[in-house]
C-alpha cells in the first residue's frame, strides 16, 4: 500500500470505528508496519487541524477518534439531546486524587480530602470512570481503585502520562480561585 | 463584635480551613491557631443554627484544632533535649492542607479539559439491537420475560364474555403440535407469529402453557437479543424422535 492509499484507508477506519481505535489494531488489520501507520495518523492529525474543518483527529484513550472542536461546543450542544454526566466538586476532587495516586484505597482518599468519600467512589464506579484494581496487602485488605479507559476517553486524555502535571505547593496559592466551579445543575 | 459569616459550600473541613487561612492572609507555616479555631468554630455554630447537619468530619477537625491549640499553650519540653526536636504541633495539619490544595487545584484543571459530551462531541452509533438477528448475540429468555410477553398479549385480548358458551376447546397438546409443525417448516419463529391478530384469552393462556411444556421437554429454545426485544422460538435439535405422542392427560391439564 502506498502512503496516500494507506492514509486514505486509515482515515476511513477511524471514521467508521465506534470508539477510539488503536494504531496497533489498524496496523494488524492492514498488515502494515505500526511505524508507518503511526506516521500516517500523525500526518492526518496535522492535516485536520490545519484544514479548519468541523472536526479534528484526536488522540484519546490510547487510540484515535474524530471529535468536534471545543470552540464550537456552544453551538453543537443545541442539537445534542443527551445530557452529559454532571460532576460535582466532590466527584472531581475524588476523581483527580484517584487519577494521580492510583492504586489508592478509599481510606487514603478520605485522608486526603478530609471527608467521607464512599458515596462519590460508588458513583464513579457506577459511571465506569474508576475500577477496582485489587486489594491492598494491609490488614483488612481494602480495595484499591484506579481510573478506566472510559475516564481517558471522557477527558480526552491519551494515557495517564498525559494528565496535566500536578502543581507542587509549598505556599498557599492565593491566586487560585477559591471555588472549583464544578458543573452547575 | 459579631463575627459575620457567609455560609458557603465547603467540601470538607480542609476546604474550610484553607479558605479561612487565605481570607486572613496568614502564613501557612505559621497559622495563628487560636484565631483560626475561633473562626472555624463560629462557622460550625452558624451551620448548626441554620439546622444544617454538621458532618462528623467537621467536628473531628474542630477537636484536633483545639488539641493543637492546647499543645501550643504548653511550655515546650526541656530545650536541652535538642536531639529529639519536637515537631511543631501544626506540622501535620500544614502538610495535609498543602496536599489537599494540590488536589483541589488538580480537580479544577481536570474540569477545564475538553470533555466528551460537554465540550467536544464524537459520532454516535445506532444501538446494537437495531442490527440484531445473527443468532450469536441472542440470550436465552428467562421465565419473567416470557410472562411479561404474555401479559402484554393478555392486556390486548378482549375481556371474557360470560354469556357466551365456549364450545371450542383448545388443548395444550394440540397447541404444542401446532408449534412444532410450524417450526419444522421454518427454523425460527417470532413470538408474535404464533397468534392470530386478536387472540382470545384462552388462546393466549394455552399457548403460554404449551411454550412452557416445550421448553421443559427441551423441544424449543427461546431467545431474545435484548430484554425488550422480540422473543424468538428456535427448534431444539432432538428431531429423530419424530411425532411426539402427547395426550392431554399426560400433561396434567384438564
Amino acid at each position: 500500500m502506498d502512503t496516500a492509499e494507506l492514509k486514505r484507508v486509515i482515515e476511513g477506519l477511524v471514521f467508521v470505528s465506534e470508539g477510539p481505535i488503536k494504531a496497533e489494531r489498524i496496523a494488524a488489520a492492514l498488515e502494515e508496519e505500526k511505524r508507518k501507520v503511526n506516521q500516517a495518523l500523525a500526518e492526518l492529525e496535522g492535516e485536520y487541524l490545519r484544514a479548519g474543518r468541523g472536526f479534528v483527529l484526536v488522540r484519546t484513550a490510547e487510540g484515535y477518534q474524530f471529535r468536534t472542536r471545543p470552540e464550537d461546543a456552544e453551538w453543537l450542544r443545541r442539537l445534542n439531546k443527551s445530557r452529559p454526566f454532571k460532576f460535582s466538586r466532590a466527584a472531581l476532587e475524588t476523581l483527580s486524587i484517584i487519577a494521580y495516586r492510583q492504586p489508592i484505597t478509599r481510606a487514603e482518599i478520605e485522608y486526603l480530602r478530609g471527608v467521607d468519600s464512599g458515596g462519590v467512589v460508588k458513583t464513579l464506579l457506577d459511571k465506569h470512570l474508576i475500577r477496582i484494581l485489587g486489594k491492598k496487602d494491609v490488614p483488612g485488605r481494602p480495595l484499591m481503585y484506579g481510573t478506566t479507559r472510559e475516564f481517558l476517553e471522557l477527558f480526552g486524555l491519551h494515557d495517564l502520562a498525559g494528565l496535566p502535571t500536578l502543581k507542587e505547593f509549598s505556599e498557599l496559592d492565593l491566586e487560585a480561585a477559591d471555588e472549583i466551579a464544578g458543573d452547575a445543575d | 463584635m459579631p463575627y459575620e459569616i457567609k455560609i458557603e459550600n465547603f467540601e470538607g473541613p480542609l476546604d474550610l480551613l484553607l479558605h479561612l487561612i487565605k481570607k486572613n492572609e496568614m502564613d501557612i507555616y505559621d497559622i495563628e491557631i487560636a484565631r483560626i479555631t475561633d473562626q472555624y468554630l463560629a462557622y460550625i455554630d452558624a451551620m448548626q443554627s441554620l439546622n444544617l447537619d454538621v458532618a462528623g468530619e467537621f467536628l473531628l477537625m474542630a477537636a484536633s484544632l483545639i488539641h493543637i491549640k492546647s499543645r501550643l499553650l504548653l511550655p515546650s519540653a526541656e530545650e536541652e533535649d535538642a536531639e529529639e526536636e519536637e515537631e511543631d504541633p501544626r506540622a501535620e495539619l500544614v502538610r495535609r492542607l498543602l496536599e489537599y490544595q494540590k488536589y483541589k487545584e488538580a480537580a479544577a484543571t481536570l474540569d477545564s479539559l475538553d470533555r466528551l459530551g460537554r465540550d467536544v462531541f464524537a459520532r454516535k452509533f445506532p444501538s446494537p439491537d437495531l442490527e440484531q438477528l445473527d443468532g450469536e448475540e441472542l440470550e436465552a429468555v428467562g421465565l419473567y420475560e416470557l410472562v411479561e410477553a404474555f401479559r402484554e398479549l393478555l392486556r390486548e385480548a378482549p375481556e371474557e364474555r360470560f354469556h357466551e358458551v365456549d364450545i371450542e376447546r383448545l388443548s395444550v397438546a394440540d397447541r404444542i403440535n401446532d408449534i412444532l409443525s410450524t417450526l419444522a417448516a421454518k427454523k425460527s419463529l417470532a413470538f408474535t407469529e404464533l397468534f392470530s391478530r386478536r387472540p382470545e384469552r384462552q388462546e393466549v393462556v394455552v399457548s403460554f402453557l404449551a411454550m412452557l411444556e416445550l421448553v421443559k421437554l427441551r423441544m424449543v429454545r427461546l431467545m431474545q437479543s435484548s430484554r425488550e426485544g422480540t422473543i424468538w422460538i428456535y427448534a431444539a435439535v432432538a428431531e429423530e424422535e419424530g411425532e411426539l405422542n402427547l395426550e392431554e392427560g399426560s400433561l396434567g391439564y384438564c
